[in-house]
């Protein structure tokens, strides 16, 4: 039997060798690991607009011939002088939708068309969940969502990463007579009065995930609405003038 | 008399060679004999769970490999220093740290299917195969006879993780490892997918019958009993 003190000992030598080991690893492909990251969100960013590149070479290009980058702020001023990957998004929801900067990606279609690209992050059971909602330019209808989490349940929360899931908001739309209504995640039996166009199934046994998802979209859209708004008036106006 | 005395005596003193029959049957024990899914039915979990696909099935494949290896080997080199009262809270760093490790080199260079293997990455530490050979082998053995011995285990592991993701990925998605295997024609014929092969409990099925074909070929596992 060995005595108290060699225990210990063999514990904080223990710890200490494990703690180095893992530091120099971690620090050594930490590059590595967020040049992958950046990839994965122009990725997932060019998935919420119905492109499904996988190779670094193409999404790069794609992403860098069609998306631009803003940051906003509620009232629809775009913030010049933000840069977009210095915005922590986890911090930027948590504060109240006036002090916000917003980031906002809008990707040009080759025919011209624009799709407004919301970025989102939320909470689900076990973690953190984001995700990126693509709105079409009559700045109502859904042209295509992504979701993502850390460490939802495979096979029940994690399914918002599925492309079933996601495929689901498609078309559906976020406004019901100019009142700002969100696409609602809730299950098929539930009883509520707006339409099939604004909500999607929720998963079963995913229900704290599938309300995450829910909480996360009407939190991070409707900040956006004052700038929808301001852009809208001005193409109106344009299209007065040209009369 | 004194001859066999005298050669067991040379025995003794030379030093085993690296692949000498014990340790060859060290090796190749968890393969077929001593499986740890199986016959010892460890491990089980993640056998159903990543074994839609051949290739997220062989990334953890060689994941646990490189754990039960590592960890049996590094366990025996401790083995005779380890306080036997924390001895499993020992086991468990080391464990915990080769796997932080794994999971830190798939984020750096296979993103993707770091991502797809999410959370089992982790749950390798919880892998009974891991623990329960350190447990029952490094403890108790010198580190190559260990190292061998995790290895083989490791490998006895893929080896079914292997087997049951082909079935499930021809079956379940007419692919192979990506390719596309099942040929259009087929499908123009009205042969469809089939729907089960995606679920877990498939892969129960295809384990059950796994055993079943093991046991009808080695006789040395039917419990006569």
């Amino acid at each position: 039997m060995h005595s108290n003190r060699y225990t210990f000992l063999f514990a904080i030598g223990l710890s200490v060798v494990t703690a180095v080991v893992l530091v120099v690893i971690s620090e050594g492909l930490r590059p590595l690991q967020e040049a992958n990251a950046a990839l994965d969100k122009k990725k997932n960013i060019l998935q919420s607009v119905r492109i499904y590149e996988t190779e670094r070479e193409a999404v790069e290009k794609a992403y860098d011939k069609s998306v631009e980058e803003l940051v906003i702020d509620s009232e629809g001023e775009i913030l010049t002088d933000e840069i977009i990957n210095n915005i922590e998004m986890r911090n930027e929801v948590a504060k109240e939708p006036a002090e916000r900067k917003m980031p906002l990606y809008i990707y040009t279609k080759e025919d011209g068309g624009k799709y407004y690209i919301i970025p989102m992050q939320g909470v689900g059971l076990w973690g953190p969940i984001w995700g990126y909602i693509a709105i079409e330019s009559d700045f109502n209808t859904v042209y295509g969502a992504y979701f993502d989490h850390s460490k939802e349940t495979p096979g029940l929360g994690a399914e918002i990463a599925e492309k079933f899931f996601q495929d689901r908001f498609k078309d559906k739309q976020i406004m019901q007579n100019d009142k700002f209504i969100s696409v609602n995640v809730i299950k098929s039996s539930a009883n509520v009065n707006y339409g099939k166009e604004h909500r999607v199934d929720a998963i079963s046994g995913g229900t704290i995930t599938s309300d995450g998802v829910d909480e996360m979209l009407k939190n991070c859209v409707a900040p956006y609405l004052t700038y929808f708004k301001k852009i809208e008036d001005g193409n109106a106006q344009l299209s007065m003038k040209r009369n | 008399m004194a001859e066999v005395i005298e050669q067991g005596v040379k025995v003794k003193g030379l030093k085993e060679p690296l692949f000498s029959k014990k340790n060859v049957q060290i090796l190749r024990d968890p393969l077929d004999d001593n499986n740890p899914i199986t016959v010892q039915v460890l491990g089980i979990c993640s056998a159903l769970a990543v074994t839609v696909q051949v290739k997220p099935a062989l990334i953890l494949s060689i994941g646990v490999i490189f754990v039960t290896s590592f960890s049996n080997l590094i366990i025996s080199l401790m083995r005779k220093s380890i306080p036997t009262r924390v001895r499993i809270i020992v086991q468990l760093v080391v464990v915990a740290m080769l796997v932080t490790i794994v999971d830190l080199v798939l984020k750096g260079y296979m993103y993707d299917v770091s991502k797809k293997l999410s959370v089992f990455v982790g749950l390798i530490i919880t892998n009974c195969i891991i623990m329960g050979r350190l447990e029952a082998f490094a403890l108790g053995n010198k580190p190559w006879k260990s190292f061998l011995d995790g290895l083989g285990s490791g490998v006895g592991y893929g080896l079914i993780l292997i087997v049951v993701a082909t079935f499930r990925e021809i079956f379940g998605s007419g692919t192979f490892f990506g390719l596309q295997v099942v040929p259009q024609i087929f499908y123009d014929w009205g042969y469809t997918n089939n729907g089960l092969m995606m679920l877990p409990p498939s892969a129960l099925f295809l384990i059950g019958g796994y055993i079943w074909w093991q046991r009808s070929r080695n006789t040395k596992l039917v419990d006569i009993s």
